[in-house]
């Protein structure tokens, strides 16, 4: 609308601080929209209005502001929110945070030029997922099952294997009675190269190399570029699943420094911090990337995002998986505590959770006892792991019989049914190791479970006869 | 109307210029866009406005235009099973306008001007109506939608309509020219008007046990659920929208997740009320402002849900509003705050935070409304809080704590066991104890009072047994106290414990609960008896009767559960216990 004003260039930079300038007076700028900043050096980066005013625009630079000085840096307005240009032919490319190829290919064909922000999906245009995806991992199956259209995030620490857990559900994510694989939409922000490469490889040695399209912002690549990047990766899953009816699986890994160079910025920017120094509107800033997950009425394609954060200190009270809790549909947690222990992959079922498991599982999908199963086990469980604490205290002959077998159960459960390796479980698999561990307990300690599952199900009971039950 | 030019532009805040005469809280279109938004500060020739929609692209320069009127929602048939944005327009509607995502400056009615509705009179030409006197009703579903004087309104009926008409149609003129259309229309910041306030009396009963056994909420008060979050704050809200036993509930989804929604739309219309028998969509109204809408309309999306609440309230219904969540309200307070650049409060919210909280509280109750024949109404206000990182201590739950009548404490470490419903039931409380003992003295039974006390007593004993245990063992405690622990085992796991999932258990009817914490204390009271007769604890447990109690959540017959108490008393005879 203001298209003459919108060439013009300013030099009137007179304010530089962490990753924003300010620029004064200019004309017919908009809120939101793309700067093109040339350095004194000639070198242009690219930045974006976070506040305008008659006086003065506030820009966030994504490539940082060092060389930028106040006396012959140019700005240009270009009037255009950040936009980014998308195709099917971005399948199996690497770019940068900001959709740039990296990898010495050509430009990528562009199919269409889209508003990286994306729009809010109207609640009402919204599909109920109900798909159940078999990742093949037992304690993600049975316990905290995924469904396409599903946010799923992993909670791990620093050294916790969240990077093979997400590669290992890219590799096995199927749709029972589905032959279509997931097109993978890989968002890195502030990892190392040695992680990214690991993906590569992964994806590689599987041959999904061709289905992934990787997003790179690397530790060493700017940190303000980060903002941008999630959001690149959303908007070309957006396209992949809602133009072309693609089923895409998003990694965005790591959330934790995503949320970083938000601080950054907001500091930068003299705001009120709320918790922790991260400011107030984070929750908002999440939720605008998180929500960008689902199925759309009438759409063939989805999209299913695992989002992967390390808690700092191990703490799942911190803002970021806080926030994140609250925003995606369930979390799954590492423990360092398995881990340590040797189990593979280490996920503390205890405080996981699927909001969405029950869309996913039942008869006909994956299995009628599944619920009940499910709920068993994490009672059992979770008395077991309390009984642990009291035997460090009280020792173990202080217990009863009952007792001593739900000790038996929670150390069984962790290295039968938790631990698997790089095994690829079926879900019938997966129910099949339950029942086993159930049957290390007695009959009349599974309340969780209906009488004519129990019947059907329990080994005791196979092959139509009782043996002895409880 | 003023119009002025956007001056400043910040997030979901917008600064405006020459707006000389506007007035506070008055809403008005920002931009060629026309966004709507919402003044909420006067400095000089500067208006300052909350946009409700996304800002991006607005460019300093553009005209800003106030309409003169405050923010307000539309009222008359077509409100019940509609879902609407923060700001009443519906959903469908914009889908339609705008396809599967939500774009800007869409301005879309919240009734539908085109539906034809049967008005039948209830005045006759001659008679002197008031303010809140029914003129009429329109049968909305099973509901009947009773069309009311507005509150500025009172004179004789000149003409009475009778038949079709539209939301937008005159029904009534009264003398002095006063034409009232079918529709009226509130600014949502103010109160609806009543009479007078009633001390809440009646059980707002939900079906669910730890709600109305222990700590029950009454028709007119408010309660609150704080958790961290998947200790099923949501679940909550939408077990106590599908079964509480209003007439009307308003839900309002603010500030959480998009597909928590779709779940309510595709589920709802399913689902059968087990009062009335009709779907439960049907007396629903729902707001809707997702995670990722913007975030001024998530502030005002609290108000538009409680002024159709209180709509209802005034016609003599009983409303039930859940507020899920109440938390990213007072965030979106803190943000827009924040851009206004006040002094903050505790951990930046605004020093006027509390104030805010108390007031929206506040507009529940149980009233004499308005009208010459007295009816009652009330507005029932259950507010989830997502406290961060399940931190009681943190501003909103403190505020609301100081005025919610029940407290409902959700506890991580009980959902990570899945015990659900994972209310913690030492922290919880219910004010309305008092109040309601009598009504289920007389309607469920003259025990009732001493069954929960008892229950309360033994649960809070637990806790200093579970001490002792921890430090010494279970084999220490003597066997009365082993008895204990059993029993509130049983109490946690066989009455507390419920499935929302499961077809008989998601209901429990009172008597049912009343029957099943029965069953339980007289399990109790034979242990007590049979062992004070030498009976080894060990072998009353033995028996089968254990296993009976468990599966009771899976008996829909009440005089099935009533006769455990029957079997219990015959199986410890057996052994030599009985009395």
């Amino acid at each position: 609308m203001q298209q003459g004003l919108a060439s013009k260039e300013y030099k009137t930079v007179n304010y530089v601080s962490g990753p924003l300038i300010f620029v004064e007076s200019p004309k017919g700028v908009s809120y939101g929209e793309i700067a093109k900043i040339t350095a004194p050096d000639g070198e242009e980066r690219t930045g974006q209005v976070l506040d305008v005013s008659g006086e003065v625009a506030i820009i966030q630079v994504y490539e940082g502001t060092s060389g930028i000085d106040d006396l012959k840096t140019k700005v240009r307005f270009t009037g255009e929110p950040p936009r980014i240009f998308v195709g099917y032919d971005m399948l199996g490319r690497i770019l940068n945070g900001i959709g740039i190829p990296r990898d010495g290919g050509p430009a990528v064909v562009p199919e269409d030029y889209l508003d990286i922000n994306g729009m809010p999906i109207n609640p009402y245009a919204r599909d109920k997922p109900s798909d159940f995806i078999q990742t093949g991992v037992s304690a993600i199956d049975a316990l905290n099952t995924l469904v396409r259209g599903q946010k799923l995030p992993i909670f791990s620490g620093a050294g916790l294997p969240a990077n093979e857990l997400a590669a290992q559900i890219a590799r096995q994510a199927k749709v029972l009675g589905e032959g279509e694989e997931f097109a993978v939409v890989f968002a890195a922000m502030g990892i190392t190269h040695k992680e990214a490469s690991f993906f590569m490889r992964d994806f590689e040695r599987s041959g999904a190399l061709e289905r992934v399209v990787f997003f790179m912002n690397l530790a060493d690549d700017p940190t303000i570029e980060r903002i941008a990047t999630p959001r690149c990766a959303l908007t070309t899953a957006e396209f992949l699943a809602f133009a072309h009816g693609l089923h895409v699986l998003v990694i965005l890994t790591d959330m934790t420094n995503y949320c970083e160079a938000l601080r950054e910025i907001s500091t930068a920017r003299e705001e009120v911090p709320g918790r922790r120094g991260y400011p107030g509107y984070m929750y908002t800033d999440l939720a605008s990337i998180y929500e960008r997950a689902g199925r759309i009425t009438g759409n063939r394609g989805s999209i299913t995002q695992i989002p992967i954060l390390t808690m700092p200190d191990d703490d799942i009270t911190h803002q970021v998986p806080d926030l994140t809790g609250y925003i995606t549909e369930g979390q799954i947690v590492l423990s360092r505590d398995l881990f340590r222990r040797g189990a593979k992959p280490p996920i503390d079922v205890l405080p996981c959770l699927s909001r969405l498991m029950n869309l996913g599982i039942g008869p006909e999908k994956t299995r009628e006892d599944h619920r009940n199963v499910a709920d068993q086990l994490y009672a059992s469980y979770a008395y077991g792991r309390d009984l642990r604490r009291l035997v460090a205290i009280v020792g173990e002959e202080a217990l009863t019989e009952v007792d001593k077998k739900y000790l038996n159960f929670a150390d069984k459960f962790e290295k039968e049914f938790v631990s698997q390796g790089n095994e690829d479980r079926s879900i019938e698999r997966t129910l099949e190791i339950a029942w086993e561990l159930f049957s290390l307990l007695p009959e009349y300690e599974l309340k969780r479970v209906k009488m004519e599952f129990i019947q059907k199900y329990h080994p005791h009971y196979a092959g139509g006869e009782a043996r002895g039950a409880g | 109307m003023t119009d002025g030019l956007v001056a400043r532009i910040s997030g979901p805040v917008v600064v405006a210029r020459n707006m000389k005469g506007s007035r506070m809280y008055d809403v008005v279109r920002v931009g060629d866009d026309e966004l709507n938004g919402e003044i909420i500060r006067l400095d000089g020739d500067e208006a300052v406005v909350q946009v409700y929609e996304d800002t991006e692209g607005l460019t300093v320069g553009e005209k800003v235009a106030t309409t003169g009127v405050p923010l307000s929602v539309e009222l008359g048939p077509g409100l019940l099973s509609s879902i609407y944005d923060g700001i009443q327009r519906p959903l469908p509607a914009l889908q339609e306008l705008s396809g599967s995502y939500i774009s800007r400056g869409i301005t879309v009615p919240g009734l539908d001007r085109s539906r034809q509705w049967e008005f039948t009179p209830a005045v006759r030409k001659g008679d002197a109506v008031g303010p809140g006197d029914i003129l009429g009703t329109v049968q909305e579903y099973h509901i009947e939608h009773r069309i009311m004087v507005p509150p500025a309104h009172a004179g004789v009926v000149q003409h009475i309509h009778d038949g079709s008409c539209l939301v937008e149609d005159t029904v009534c003129e009264l003398d002095g020219g006063a034409e009232i259309t079918l529709m009226q229309r509130w600014p949502v910041r103010k109160n609806r008007p009543y009479v007078k306030k009633l001390d809440p009396t009646l059980p707002l009963l939900t079906g669910q046990r730890v709600f109305d056994t222990m700590f029950p909420l009454v028709k007119g008060g408010t309660a609150m659920i704080p958790g961290g979050f998947g200790t099923g704050k949501t679940v909550s809200e939408q077990t106590l929208a599908k079964w509480s036993d209003t007439q009307i509930v308003v839900y309002i989804g603010c500030g959480e997740r998009g597909n928590e929604m779709t779940d309510v739309l595709t589920e709802f219309p399913e689902l059968v009320d087990p009062r009335t028998e009709k779907p439960l969509i049907h007396r629903t109204i729902m707001i809707a402002n997702t995670s990722n809408m913007p975030v001024a309309a998530r502030e005002a999306s609290i108000y538009t849900g409680i002024t159709i609440g209180e709509y209802f309230r005034d016609m003599g219904y009983d409303v039930s509003l859940m507020a899920d969540s109440t938390s990213r309200w007072g965030e979106a307070l803190r943000e827009v705050s924040g851009r206004l650049e006040e002094m903050p409060g505790e951990e930046g919210y605004p020093a006027y935070l509390a104030a805010r909280l108390a007031a929206f509280y506040e507009r529940a109750g149980r009233v004499i409304c308005l009208g010459s024949d007295a009816r009652t109404g009330s507005v029932t206000v259950v507010g989830a809080v997502s406290p961060p990182g399940g931190d009681f201590s943190e501003p909103i739950t403190q505020n609301t704590l100081r005025i919610a009548g029940t407290f409902w404490a959700l506890d991580t470490s009980l959902a990570n066991r899945r015990h659900f419903p994972a209310i913690n039931w030492i922290k919880s409380y219910s004010l309305y104890l008092d109040m309601v003992h009598e009504w289920f003295a007389e309607n469920v039974a003259q025990d009732w009072e001493e069954l929960r006390g008892r229950t309360m007593y033994l649960l809070q004993k637990e806790v200093e047994l579970q001490e002792i245990v921890q430090l010494v063992g279970p084999d220490a405690l003597p066997e009365h106290e082993k008895a204990i622990l059993e029993i509130t085992r049983m109490i946690r796991e066989d009455f507390l414990q419920q499935s929302a999932y499961d077809p008989v258990d998601s209901f429990c009817p009172l008597e049912r609960q009343y029957w099943m914490l029965k069953v339980i204390l007289f399990f109790y009271d034979a242990i007590v008896d049979a062992m004070e007769q030498g009976v080894p604890l060990k072998q009353i447990l033995d028996l089968p009767l254990k296993t009976r109690i468990a599966r009771m959540k899976e008996i829909e017959d009440v005089a099935e559960i009533e006769g455990i108490v029957a079997e219990i008393a015959t199986g410890i005879n057996e052994i030599g216990g009985g009395r």
